[in-house]
């Protein structure tokens, strides 16, 4: 997949978020070297430190972090809902620190949408009034508004709960409300903060799968943050691990689990069963000499978890082919032993 | 079944039922118009001529069941059938000599004690450093300031004499108060029994507590504190169970665990887990005695509120200012004190030497000791020479009342057209039409609106209640009387509304600005309503005018901080998320802040229009023509059963709004999810 040859949708150079006392003439006068004893001697706290991120169209990007990472800070600043001290953000190539209170407005009646994590579904509306609140701000029609909500209410498969109030609804479908409101207005960026941590573990599984669902007919630009891990796995096509305001490593999945970049990163990749995630693309093989294929072959996309038996039942090495049937490489028996029973981690 | 009594109109229909009940008055009105409305009617015809009692034009009292002979007749019945005049003397002999071992500690005195009385500079001290130990500087400047203001400006003894009366009121308060709480607690029958109790407690106009107190204890300085502690225990009580209700079970489940008996896990576990409550109760006990004190005055309780209300009656306008700072100021003090010893961190000081654990309480011994023992040798230090007209030398009080009666002359003086004209605008373009419309009404138009309104918030069951209340005041014959409190106060609290809750929006745009009023509120919430007829009179002079504006800016306060309040509440997440819908200001306001805020906003409407019925009857005082001034005429005929029926018609009219407020209120709440 090559995201990388267009340009990036949100593009965010050496943002910092400093907390503290007069924090933007402190940072100023630092001279770019904001470490932690800069930050303790002047009594500030950098919850987001030097962050820069590309965001490409169409892509998925997950950032992951535990609490106090500043995961909902850095959201909260590329939407603009908090002030940056410094750095530079540009979303579609407009720079958005730059942008007034007015064009701000219109950025967000247009162009964003964010899902909250505790939903955040004003309680004196209904269903439907809270789906097509956005609307309303940028003044539609009745018609057309409603007409739009009801569409997005089938589309999160809400029929028949339109006219309801958000305390007559659970965890799990206050949240689709809360996503089909944040699609009203068909962003072409989608903020999602945690949506999914406040609901129990088999919710929350259904709505990932839902969630994928959607994207595979949406196809949005997308920043979505987590503190699970095994969620960013699953949803993410890049993964930005961040820890205590700095981006640890920011790549795809495949490639943090097979070469984490740090300790610190390495902490969540070794409890991760690595059949689960790889990709035969991941870790096959160039075609050596002596190579006699076997009469089936796999793609390059499939888990190694779902292929492991059949290529280990195989006496000869399997070729990977790409999408196109274009051959891309070889998988031998020992390649994927060695995935499956790592002997030291 | 139940339901259908209880629920008002569904929401959706509200607006057009609200739309057929005023097109029902409206024609009845128009029937009035045309003379077609049967007498019966209009207003109720009385039982017999002789009890047309006073005839003023406005407020004939045309009695159909003759209410104030019922309760004069019962009064007479407890009091001397009963015995109960035997307990209540005895009472009130106790309640006498207590107060006078206070009298006799504050300001020295002839009977029992032989001692000196304490020196103003003792006092002083006390209140200097008793304020530094809660909280610092800045309370103890406040509280010794107070104390000195007393002593310097003439104005020692009727502050001593009040300060007296609460000594007694409070902790007896505070104690019964806490009692009744836990029993109301403890037994839910009696929590059931007590609630609506308190609920009329807390809408009966401050003077009409005195009236029964006045019954059964007779006039005299021990009745102001039997009024006093009677106005002050329902807010302890409320409190006290809010507090323990509020104890979390696994709390509770813990201390059972632990081992505790029944009282040990009382004394222990709850009412200490019940601390933030019970405090907030001291502090309102503390502000209710104190307001309920200087009303006192009307049945001759000495201290500052006696001093005023003389002041006053004699147009001393100048001392009656200084007499309104000593009020205000004693106020301030009392209420900061409280809160700061309700806030203070309990710190852990078992292991500290003796003389660091008690430091303020050495200090304090020491110098009010010598305080005596210096007032001994220089008797001014004991009390400061009061400098009078006949004394004018030698003496060390110092008296700004010329300043003041100078500044109210040049206002009243530069002022006087403006003023004028102001009011002569206001009462005949604005006051006059209003008071015709509400006596112009038929008995029957006013019983179905409010009849239909109370249907409509809650069902037949509210519906039946407010039509009772009301044919209540009709059968008792003083309708006329109630319609002219009615629309003094609906237009009261109308212009609160008006100003207020624009006000207080304009406040909450900026966290620093909305502390800043919501401090005003508070501070202005501690003033006994008493103070506010001063500025009142001093600009508009005794009349019509003057009782509404003293009305106005007194109701007002909690138009305000409740506005600021539900709107600085709103949570933020809900912020983010409008802000994320691309809102603008407006919007936000309008779709976010005030849909949310106003369950609480309703309630600060509903405390506006308690505090407006309550001050009405006090501005009366200034004398307008309304169930107020009749109380006051009651009074001084001591004509008690008569007191008794006015105040339940001003109470039975305040209990009305207030329940169907707090209806629409928490109906409110329920559809936010807020519960």
């Amino acid at each position: 997949m090559t995201i990388e040859a267009t340009r990036p949708v949100i593009h965010c150079k050496n943002i910092f978020k400093i907390f503290g006392h007069s924090a933007q003439e402190i940072q100023g006068k630092s001279g770019g070297k904001v470490d932690q004893e800069f930050l303790d001697n002047n009594g500030l706290v950098a919850a987001v430190n030097d962050v820069s991120l590309e965001v490409y169209p169409g892509e998925m990007l997950v950032v992951m972090g535990l609490s106090g990472s500043g995961k909902s800070t850095l959201v909260r600043c590329l939407s603009r809902l908090i002030e940056t001290t410094s750095g530079s953000i540009n979303i579609e190539g407009e720079d958005l620190l730059a942008m007034s209170e007015k064009e701000l407005i219109e950025l967000r009646r247009n162009k964003m949408g964010m899902v909250f994590q505790n939903f955040a579904l004003l309680p004196h509306k209904t269903v439907l009034e809270n789906i097509a609140f956005p609307l309303q701000m940028r003044g539609m029609k009745k018609e057309d508004y409603v007409a739009r909500a009801l569409k997005m209410i089938e589309l999160v498969s809400l029929d028949g709960r339109e006219n309801d109030f958000p305390r007559q609804l659970s965890g799990g479908q206050q949240q689709r409300v809360g996503i089909a409101r944040s699609l009203a207005i068909e962003p072409d960026i989608w903020f999602l903060d945690e949506p999914f941590s406040a609901l129990d573990p088999l919710i929350r599984k259904e709505m990932q799968d839902e969630f994928l669902r959607l994207q595979s007919i949406l196809k949005k630009t997308i920043v979505f943050i987590t503190h699970d891990f095994d969620e960013a796995l699953r949803l993410a096509d890049r993964i930005a691990i961040m820890f205590h305001g700095r981006v640890e490593q920011c790549s795809t999945p495949q490639d943090i689990v097979l070469n984490p970049a740090t300790d610190y990163v390495k902490k969540f990749t070794n409890d991760v069963p690595r059949e689960k995630v790889l990709t035969a693309g991941a870790i096959m093989d160039e075609e050596r000499p002596d190579d006699k294929p076997a009469a089936i072959s796999v793609n390059q996309s499939d888990i190694i978890e779902d292929i492991a038996e059949f290529i280990l039942g195989q006496e000869r090495p399997v070729v990977v082919h790409d999408d196109d049937g274009n051959r891309v490489g070889m998988l031998h028996r020992d390649t994927v032993l060695k995935i499956l029973f790592p002997g030291d981690k | 079944m139940r339901e259908t009594i209880l629920q008002g109109v569904r929401p959706d229909n509200r607006f057009r039922a609200s739309f057929i009940l005023l097109a029902i008055f409206a024609l009845i009105m128009v029937f009035q118009g045309l003379e077609m409305v049967p007498e019966t009617l209009d207003r109720l015809p009385a039982h017999s001529e002789a009890s047309a009692i006073d005839n003023t034009g406005y407020g004939e009292h045309y009695e159909t069941v003759a209410f104030d002979e019922i309760f004069n007749r019962s009064f007479d019945y407890l009091r001397e059938d009963l015995g109960f005049s035997t307990v209540t003397r005895a009472v009130s002999k106790a309640l006498k000599s207590v107060i006078n071992v206070f009298n006799n500690i504050l300001l020295g005195g002839r009977k029992g004690f032989g001692f000196d009385p304490m020196p103003w500079v003792a006092v002083a001290a006390i209140a200097f450093i008793v304020g530094f130990a809660l909280k610092g500087w800045k309370l103890s400047l406040l509280a010794g300031g107070t104390v000195v203001y007393f002593a310097v400006f003439g104005q020692w003894k009727v502050s001593m004499q009040t300060l007296s009366l609460l000594f007694v009121s409070v902790p007896t308060s505070i104690i019964i108060g806490i009692l009744l709480g836990i029993m109301a607690y403890k037994k839910k029958a009696f929590e059931n029994a007590i609630l609506p109790v308190l609920n009329v407690a807390q809408t009966l106009p401050h003077f009409a507590y005195l009236i029964p107190v006045i019954v059964f204890f007779g006039v005299g300085h021990q009745t102001g504190v039997i009024a006093t502690i009677i106005f002050a225990v329902p807010p302890m009580v409320r409190l006290t169970l809010l507090g323990l209700q509020k104890v979390p079970p696994k709390l509770i489940e813990s201390g059972k665990m632990s081992g505790c008996t029944r009282l040990q896990l009382l004394f222990r576990v709850q009412i200490p887990s019940a601390r933030n409550e019970m405090m907030l109760g001291v502090n309102q006990v503390i502000m209710q005695c104190l307001a309920m004190v200087v009303i006192a005055a009307f049945i001759g309780a000495p201290g500052l509120g006696y001093q005023l209300l003389l002041k006053l009656q004699i147009l001393k306008l100048g001392q009656s200012v200084e007499i309104g700072f000593a009020i205000v100021l004693l106020a301030i003090t009392l209420d900061r004190l409280s809160m700061a010893w309700a806030e203070k961190k309990r710190d852990y000081t078992a292991n500290l030497p003796f003389h660091v654990r008690y430091k303020y309480q050495i200090i304090l011994v020491v110098t009010v000791t010598l305080a005596y023992i210096a007032a001994h040798y220089f008797p001014a230090l004991e009390k400061l020479p009061k400098c009078t007209v006949t004394k004018p030398t030698d003496c060390f009080t110092i008296s700004t009342a010329a300043f003041w009666e100078d500044i109210i002359d040049w206002v009243v003086i530069n002022w006087y057209d403006g003023l004028l004209a102001f009011r002569s605008f206001v009462v005949i373009d604005m006051l006059v039409p209003l008071r015709d419309s509400f006596l112009f009404a038929p008995t029957i138009a006013v019983l179905v609106l409010i009849a239909g309104a109370g249907f409509i918030l809650g069902g037949w069951y509210s519906a039946l209640l407010t039509s009772i209340f009301f044919i209540f005041i009709a059968l008792s014959g003083w309708w006329d009387r109630a319609m002219i409190t009615a629309y003094m106060v609906m237009f009261a609290v109308l212009v609160c509304i008006v100003i207020g809750i624009p006000l207080g929006i304009w406040a909450s745009r900026k966290p620093g600005r909305a502390r800043y009023f919501l401090i005003w509120c508070d501070t202005l919430q501690t003033f006994p309503s008493f103070i506010y007829l001063l500025p009142v009179i001093m600009l508009f002079q005794v009349n019509d005018l003057s009782a509404i504006l003293a009305v106005i800016v007194y109701a007002i306060v909690p138009a305000v901080r409740y506005t600021i309040e539900g709107i600085i509440n709103v949570p933020p997440s809900l912020h983010e998320a409008v802000t994320m819908a691309g809102c603008s200001n407006r919007q936000r306001l309008f779709q976010l802040e005030l849909p949310m805020a106003m369950p609480h906003i309703l309630l600060g409407i509903n405390q506006t229009t308690m505090f407006a019925f309550s001050m009405v009857v006090i501005a009366a005082f200034i004398g307008t023509i309304d169930l107020g001034q009749a109380i006051f005429k009651a009074l001084s005929e001591s004509d008690l059963g008569k007191g008794l029926t006015l105040g339940l018609c001003i109470s039975f009219m305040a209990l009305s709004i207030d329940h169907m407020i707090t209806r629409w209120a928490r109906e409110r709440r329920k559809l936010l999810g807020l519960d």
